[in-house]
């Protein structure tokens, strides 16, 4: 995928790739660190209908959000040839008991036999995170294991 | 009440009264440059509060507005001015400077000559000689890069395909008072038109000097001025910049030009800071700069160039919307978006009071000038951003009368899909790699 880069004098950079319907979408990086994200009209090509200015977190939160599928699908692919195995990602939210806990205290394996194979957070991924790995609100885990183990780590993530 | 107690309480009520305006002009959208030279009006010469004494023999010696603190105000915009152009120059590094140079020097010599043009003549036609015509043409060839990069932020055009088209003509016309503040300087100090040539080519010589230097040792410089605690940051920022200012003043180089040039030498994370902490401060001294400006000018001369300057404003309005379609064309913009383009450039603000400010105190020119720029700023600097905002509108409705004829062709001479064509080819030349 080509980035375009373009510079605005005085006030940053415009980064944007092209869609297969021919808009762009990119974004604005202010040069005082803040971030807009832009979507171009189909209808006129200059313009933009969005300009959505984000903060760090929500920036970060977003990318994490648009990387997980890729990243779910990667693995997938993976232990294709395992049947009855699949991956979900799963967002961590507000209400989770588990946030600001340690993985560890999900117990998670023990109780669902199912795997967490990685933590995204901030447009990071951390692989294989161990039982003191701090979990946030936001997180994006990534678990492999079967259908009904799955069903259960959805349940006691969200209890 | 002592001298002292009495500047306090001027210098308080003034500073109360334009924050009471920057607030007004924050909830309506507007810039509060336009608003502060009313005010300046409003309290100043001619004023509401002075403008009783109509004997002109008398207004001049003893009604002197706030006089107790003249001395200050006076220091105080110059000091605006300085940092005005400090920040303007610490917006930009010198390798944005030399890219947008390359990416937009055509339609930046197109923008001197449609806009130049019509306030070089008007300031012949009143008569107020070669200064009075450079002064004029100055005025309305400066666009406002300050109101213009908020209003684009606001109505959220940033992504836009014609905003880095505009933002290289400001960064142009930027470059280019660079050199003309120095001719500006010499010619209203009364010099020939040999000594202003020779003005020139000292000018041009130093904005070469100062990118190439900029260029080369831009982390040298920000090393010398950066320090780790704010304090003495500010202080030797501010120093510098005044220092750098009043020698540039001395060369005959005029202050703010010295100031520009070493806000475009500093780059990287301490012109950051460097703006984050030198923002206060500009606001301060431009506003009162600003207030000032419109408290020298007597609003009882207003009526006399009031047309004059409605003309103006018409004229150059048109112009600047003609280079912003003609630049935005060449960069394969649609017809909305060369509309969008234009009506930003028509905005004007705080340099073309500077310009004015500066052919006012040089006592070299006519005080007219001082009333025409302040009507002709707050037309531009109020109808621009409109015109900007309703754009869209106007050049979606220009681009269908342009489709009606054309049968087949689709507004902007793109292919059906919506695709622009010759976008990339747009982005590629703008494109730094």
């Amino acid at each position: 995928m080509t980035v375009y880069e373009t510079p605005l004098p005085g006030i940053g950079s415009r980064k944007e790739i092209e869609l297969r319907d021919g808009r762009r979408i990119g974004i604005v990086s202010h040069r005082d660190g803040h971030t807009e994200l832009i979507v171009s009209s189909l209808e006129d090509p200059d313009a933009c209908v969005a300009s959505v200015p984000l903060s760090h977190e929500e920036a970060a939160s977003l990318g994490a959000l648009l990387s997980a599928p890729r990243l779910v699908a990667q693995l997938e692919d993976e232990h294709a040839e395992v049947p009855g195995i699949s991956t979900r990602q799963m967002v961590l939210a507000s209400d989770s008991p588990f946030v600001g806990e340690p993985l560890g205290v999900t117990r998670m394996r023990t109780r669902t036999a199912a795997s967490i194979v990685a933590v995204i957070r901030a447009g990071t991924t951390h692989p294989s995170p161990g039982p003191e790995f701090l979990l946030e609100e936001g997180d994006v885990l990534i678990i492999v294991g079967t259908n009904e183990g799955l069903r259960r780590a959805a349940e006691i993530l969200s209890l | 009440m002592n001298t002292t107690t009495l500047a306090l309480i001027e210098l308080g009520a003034i500073l109360l009264l334009l924050g009471g305006l920057g607030r007004f002009a924050a909830r309506i959208g507007m810039s509060p440059v336009p608003l502060y030279l009313l005010g300046g009006l409003a309290i100043g010469y001619g004023g509401i509060l002075f403008g009783r004494d109509l004997n002109p023999m008398t207004h001049d010696s003893e009604l002197v507005p706030f006089q107790d603190i003249s001395e200050f105000t006076h220091l105080a915009s110059e000091i605006g001015v300085v940092l005005l152009l400090l920040m303007l120059g610490l917006e930009y590094s010198a390798r944005e400077l030399v890219t947008g140079m390359r990416a937009s020097w055509r339609a930046g010599l197109v923008d001197l000559v449609l806009n130049f043009l019509p306030g070089a003549v008007a300031g012949w036609l009143l008569g107020w000689g070669a200064a009075g015509a450079v002064v004029l043409g100055g005025i309305t060839y400066i666009s406002s890069s300050g109101i213009i990069a908020k209003v684009l932020g606001d109505l959220g055009r940033l992504g836009n395909r014609e905003t880095p088209v505009v933002l290289s003509i400001l960064v142009f016309e930027d470059l280019a008072m660079a050199v003309y503040l120095p001719v500006l300087t010499a010619l209203l100090g009364g010099l020939t038109v040999a000594a202003g040539a020779q003005a020139l080519g000292v000018a041009l010589l130093v904005v070469a000097i100062v990118l190439v230097v900029g260029l080369r040792f831009g982390p040298q410089i920000s090393r010398f001025v950066a320090s780790p605690e704010q304090e003495t940051f500010l202080l030797k920022v501010l120093g510098l910049a005044l220092l750098v200012a009043g020698l540039a003043g001395a060369l005959q180089v005029s202050a703010g030009v010295g100031a520009f040039l070493l806000g475009i030498a500093i780059s990287g994370a301490t012109a950051h800071s460097a703006r984050d902490l030198l923002e206060p401060l500009r606001d301060l001294f431009a506003a009162l700069f600003f207030v000032l400006f419109g408290m020298n000018t007597d609003p009882r001369t207003l009526p006399p160039v009031l047309g004059w300057a409605l003309l103006l404003a018409l004229v150059t309005a048109l112009t600047k919307i003609a280079t912003g379609y003609w630049a935005a064309r060449r960069a394969g913009i649609g017809t909305a978006g060369r509309w969008r383009a234009g009506a930003a450039l028509t905005i004007r603000g705080e340099f073309s009071i500077v310009i004015a400010g500066l052919a006012v105190t040089s006592g070299a020119m006519a005080t007219d000038v001082s009333a025409l720029a302040t009507a002709y700023v707050m037309s531009l600097a109020v109808i621009g951003p409109v015109l900007t905002r309703y754009a869209d509108g106007i050049g979606r409705a220009a681009a269908r009368r342009q489709s009606r004829p054309a049968g087949a062709q689709t507004a902007s001479g793109r292919a059906p899909d919506g695709r622009a064509a010759d976008g990339r080819a747009t982005d590629g030349e703008l494109s730094l790699d």
